[in-house]
């Protein structure tokens, strides 16, 4: 008999009510239950953290929580990043003008993650990109246009919060 | 890699917690989750019975007093990265805790689960080892008190009872002005350490080493306290050649074998990364320690 629940999750403002199994994983349940399928899933071992994502506005990775453990809880993924349907956020913009992904496999993960960084702080140094980073595998920009992403996308974004 | 089947519970009180551990046999507790998760996924571990700390009331928190920091089971290593407290009085602490993981496992994985897990190169054993920690662990039987060169049993394996969970560890603190250093070598920053090294130093008023730990983890299956090179360092006047001698002794311990390094390999940067933080540790001798 599976052990089932019911949960009600809040993703990028919209909720979800499902019912659950228990051993569900809580970037499974994102993907399949929710079909938001921006939020990619790579080595399900905490290793790769593309499946990053904003819980109650830190990072956490998705395939090393159960959904159950997200009930009552609000979540921000990749798709809810954007302030609208036609604009990017200004750090999506810097990854397209600056070549910060190609297959864009990792780029969820990148984005989740720096989103909380840049937040943190908004006027890194490359060293300091590099290490929050770190936790996240990219096979195929070799990282430097996503370490000028980061970079460019902080000024962006001190530049709006001066305006 | 999905999580095999197993009944999911969230106590709310540490004595409900007791009581499902004493009740089931074949049960995880589930505090951060950023090593009993992926081994879930990987089906390492099949528990019948998964017991999630993260609603539990009561056991997060620091405490510095009397000489003494206390930190509960489930406090986040996110909060030990951000205590002013922590990094005022147990500097060390900080210094190793930006070393675990990545801010993402930070955010999630705790003290506790950290202790309990116990891989052999992780850091916040080698930090409890350095400085004689207690670790405090609960069951329904009653409370005891493990003090850390006690607590690993063997590979991954706390000498803790199958009904006994870690509720929370006392590290002794170190007088201000002490010298202190935590590095390590890994492959990419944030990655499983190969091998890391904690050093703590104090000198008396003529100069000499009067309180030193050093301690190598990553080498053995647990963390070591380097005991031959804090005996050759203790009473004398610390300099570079003491701290070569000394650390040299590291370099006799078993080491572990695997794909990312041979004991020689393990031994050799044992040697090498605790005389780096005894010469790092010395030049933080009379600092304000924050």
């Amino acid at each position: 008999m599976a052990d089932r629940r019911r949960i009600s999750v809040t993703i990028n403002g919209d909720t979800y009510e499902r019912e659950v199994e228990t051993r569900l994983l809580l970037s499974d349940f994102i993907r399949h239950e929710c079909e938001l399928t921006g939020t990619h899933v790579g080595c399900e071992h905490g290793v790769c953290g593309a499946c990053t994502i904003l819980l109650d506005g830190i990072t956490a990775r998705s395939c090393l929580m159960l959904a159950v453990q997200a009930d009552g809880h609000e979540l921000l993924t990749i798709e809810g990043i954007a302030p609208n349907e036609d604009e990017l956020h200004p750090l999506q913009q810097a990854f397209m003008d600056n070549h910060g992904l190609q297959c864009g496999y990792c780029t969820p993960g990148m984005l989740t993650t720096l989103l909380e960084f840049l937040r943190d702080n908004p006027d890194p140094t490359e060293q300091e990109v590099r290490i929050a980073i770190s936790g996240n595998l990219c096979r195929c920009t070799g990282y430097q246009g996503i370490v000028d992403a980061a970079l460019d996308a902080a000024g962006r974004l001190r530049a709006e919060a001066g305006a | 890699m999905k999580p095999p089947p197993f009944t999911y519970h969230d106590p709310r009180t540490i004595p409900d917690v007791l009581d499902l551990l004493a009740e089931k046999d074949n049960a995880r507790l589930l505090s951060g989750g950023q090593s009993l998760m992926p081994m879930l996924n990987m089906r390492y571990v099949l528990p019948d019975d998964v017991i999630d700390l993260n609603l539990v009331d009561g056991l997060s928190g620091i405490e510095a007093a009397n000489g003494s920091l206390r930190i509960a089971g489930m406090t986040r290593q996110r909060d030990i990265e951000f205590s002013d407290a922590v990094s005022a009085c147990c500097p060390i602490m900080t210094e190793a805790i930006l070393q675990v993981g990545h801010r993402q496992t930070r955010n999630r994985g705790t003290l506790g689960g950290s202790l309990a897990h116990l891989d052999p190169s992780a850091e916040l054993p080698a930090v409890a080892m350095a400085l004689d920690a207690t670790i405090h662990v609960e069951s329904k039987r009653g409370r005891r008190d493990i003090a850390m060169a006690d607590f690993p049993a063997g590979y991954m394996t706390p000498s803790i009872e199958l009904d006994e969970m870690v509720t929370a560890a006392t590290f002794p603190l170190w007088d201000d002005g002490h010298g202190y250093a935590f590095i390590e070598f890994a492959r990419r920053h944030g990655d499983f350490a190969i091998v890391s090294a904690a050093a703590l130093l104090t000198v008396d008023g003529a100069g000499r080493v009067d309180r030193v730990s050093v301690t190598v983890s990553g080498v053995g299956p647990s963390p070591v306290r380097c005991t031959e090179a804090e005996d050759m360092i203790m009473g004398q006047t610390p300099e570079l050649e003491l701290f070569r001698e000394a650390a040299e002794t590291a370099r006799a311990y078993d080491a572990m074998e695997d794909v990312h390094a041979p004991s020689s390999y393990r031994q050799h940067l044992a040697a090498v990364l605790s005389r780096r933080a005894l010469e790092k540790a010395q030049t933080r001798l009379g600092g304000s320690n924050g």
